[in-house]
């Protein structure tokens, strides 16, 4: 019974975040295009969702949908993309992007052919007992604890990195200091030239 | 109850299940849509009365009609398109403000069995809802094609997306003490009466969580994305008619969905804060004890809070609102939450629980 409506709800999912993806890349206004990839990442959380990885899909809609693409909407907003200069390349790059594209395709097609023959677990497999939330919880603060604070320290080193790197002096920092502006006098602001009267020309 | 609905579950068959939670969705969301239009009243009410006003008076008696007149006046006034707006997503932008608010409520307990949907992840559902909400704010200026929308809509989303970083860490101390993502298990976690909510041990997180909600909403004091002395009324401002009654709608229930929250996280949720009330007994019920009129009674309060608040305060700076943010709220939650686990590991861990 509810076999039935799980997988209506499974081919409805994949068959909007196809055409999502699709859109991302045909449609040509760019906020467009990144409202289409938001569309495809929810799409992909609602998959992840029916594989019971319910940690993953809330993650993927918290982090890519509720921050990295709101930032991405707010630049590409912002600037004036011109698809014309961007187009004008396309035929010299078209041999590298058919490259990566094929490259893709047979990496993706070797995952296929190795779980069909059985070698690696596929996503069938049970959830964890306990839900997949404390089971990630447990894989990451407990057995791989230091890979995964060495990586938070590497992304921290970045935030670090990208501050020094676009911090201004202070001296560049527009700021009034009321105790200077109330010792101002006369003299500081006001300047009474002595300049000789002339005649208009005639 | 289900032997009643046997015959009807028979007749629709594999359709059933997506159907009966449907009608839970409309079970849920009519009245949360009433309780919308009568916070508008309460709000104009007591602000009225801190104001030493009467507030509406005129339609129905004691003015209790006026939300009914508020809708049936938006219902019938022309949308106006602006030109060169973007027509497909000033419209969409709207119902994206809005579904978000809706959904946030599947998770939400009302007692300890009434509950849409109960999911172990609930708490890091509410994250992620709360967070797409902004898409609303963000398209709503951006379609508009104006520059006063435009403006407005930034200023919404920068700020929106600072406080939600604070609000998550406010959260990461709820699910410390209560050991659990479920909202269900949080609530159960402050059994035993007033002195056992998480209000106590989490003071600075409840009090971070409770402003960053008024920001999240964009409510006054934090009404960023509306300063009408400045951008006249923010990313709604070529809103008319229906389009602007639902972000209207939206803005409203967000502020129930955050008082809810804080209830359920912070003030023992459906719980009664004295647990004595449990056995009282009036002809056989025991209407004092837990159950959903405690939800409502915190709920009611936090509102009144978000009133009070508006009543009271005049609206912050911009930068005032970026340091209060990144420099005030996110150091004193991480701390908190530092001090949190660190006394967990001590004999005092109990208090924390």
């Amino acid at each position: 019974m509810s076999m039935t409506f799980s997988t209506f709800t499974f081919y409805a999912f994949s068959a909007i975040l196809i055409f999502a993806a699709l859109r991302v890349i045909t449609t040509r206004n760019p906020v467009h295009a990144a409202l289409w990839l938001v569309l495809s990442f929810f799409s992909a959380a609602g998959i992840w969702l029916m594989l019971q990885a319910e940690f993953l899909a809330i993650a993927l809609v918290l982090v890519y949908v509720g921050a990295v693409m709101v930032l991405f909407l707010f630049v590409v907003m912002m600037l004036d993309v011109n698809f014309e200069v961007l187009r004008q390349h396309f035929r010299s790059y078209l041999p590298i992007a058919a490259a990566v594209g094929a490259l893709v395709l047979f990496e993706m097609a070797l995952v296929i052919v190795d779980s069909a023959i059985g070698h690696t677990a596929t996503a069938g497999a049970p959830p964890p007992a306990g839900g997949n939330t404390s089971a990630l919880g447990k894989l990451l603060y407990v057995e791989y604890v230091y890979p995964f604070e060495i990586a938070a320290v590497v992304l921290l080193v970045a935030i670090v990195a990208a501050i020094a790197l676009t911090q201004r002096d202070p001296r560049h920092r527009k700021h009034q200091d009321p105790s200077w502006q109330v010792k101002v006098r006369r003299e500081d602001r006001l300047r009474i030239l002595d300049m000789p009267s002339e005649k208009p020309p005639a | 109850m289900n032997d009643l609905l046997a015959p009807v579950q028979h007749a629709f068959g594999p359709w059933w299940d997506p159907l009966w939670t449907l009608v839970k969705i409309v079970v849920i969301a009519v009245p949360l849509i009433l309780a919308v239009a009568y916070l508008t009243y309460a709000e104009r009410k007591v602000i009225g009365w801190m104001q030493v006003r009467l507030g509406p008076n005129r339609v129905g008696p004691l003015g209790l009609l006026q939300p009914f007149a508020d809708v049936l006046k938006m219902l019938f006034k022309e949308i106006i398109v602006p030109s060169g707006a973007n027509r497909a997503l000033f419209f969409t932008a709207p119902l994206l403000s809005l579904a978000p608010a809706l959904a946030a409520w599947a998770v939400i307990p009302f007692t300890d069995t009434l509950v849409l949907s109960n999911i172990n992840a609930g708490l890091l559902y509410i994250l992620a809802m709360s967070s797409i909400g902004v898409y609303g704010v963000i398209l709503a200026g951006w379609a508009s094609n104006s520059k006063y929308a435009f403006l407005g809509c930034l200023r919404s989303a920068a700020q929106i997306v600072s406080y939600e970083i604070a609000m998550g860490f406010a959260l990461v101390g709820v699910l410390m003490a209560a050991n659990s993502l479920n909202l269900g298990d949080i609530v159960a976690g402050q059994e035993g009466g007033a002195a056992y909510w998480y209000i106590w041990p989490l003071l600075p997180l409840a009090v971070v969580y409770l402003v960053s909600g008024i920001a999240e909403t964009n409510r006054h004091p934090f009404d960023m994305a509306e300063g009408e002395s400045e951008i006249v009324a923010g990313f709604h401002v070529e809103y008319s008619g229906i389009t602007f009654a639902i972000f209207f709608l939206a803005e409203y229930m967000n502020m129930i969905l955050i008082a809810t929250l804080t209830s359920i996280m912070f003030l023992g949720g459906w719980l009664s804060p004295f647990p004595i009330l449990n056995d009282v007994d009036v002809f056989g019920a025991r209407p004092f004890g837990d159950g959903f009129l405690w939800l409502a009674l915190k709920v009611a309060f936090v509102l009144l809070i978000f009133l009070w608040i508006r009543a009271t305060f005049p609206r912050y700076r911009y930068d005032q609102i970026m340091r209060l943010g990144w420099k005030v709220f996110i150091p004193v939650t991480l701390v908190w939450i530092v001090f949190v686990g660190a006394m967990m590991q001590t004999n005092y861990a109990d208090l924390f629980h």
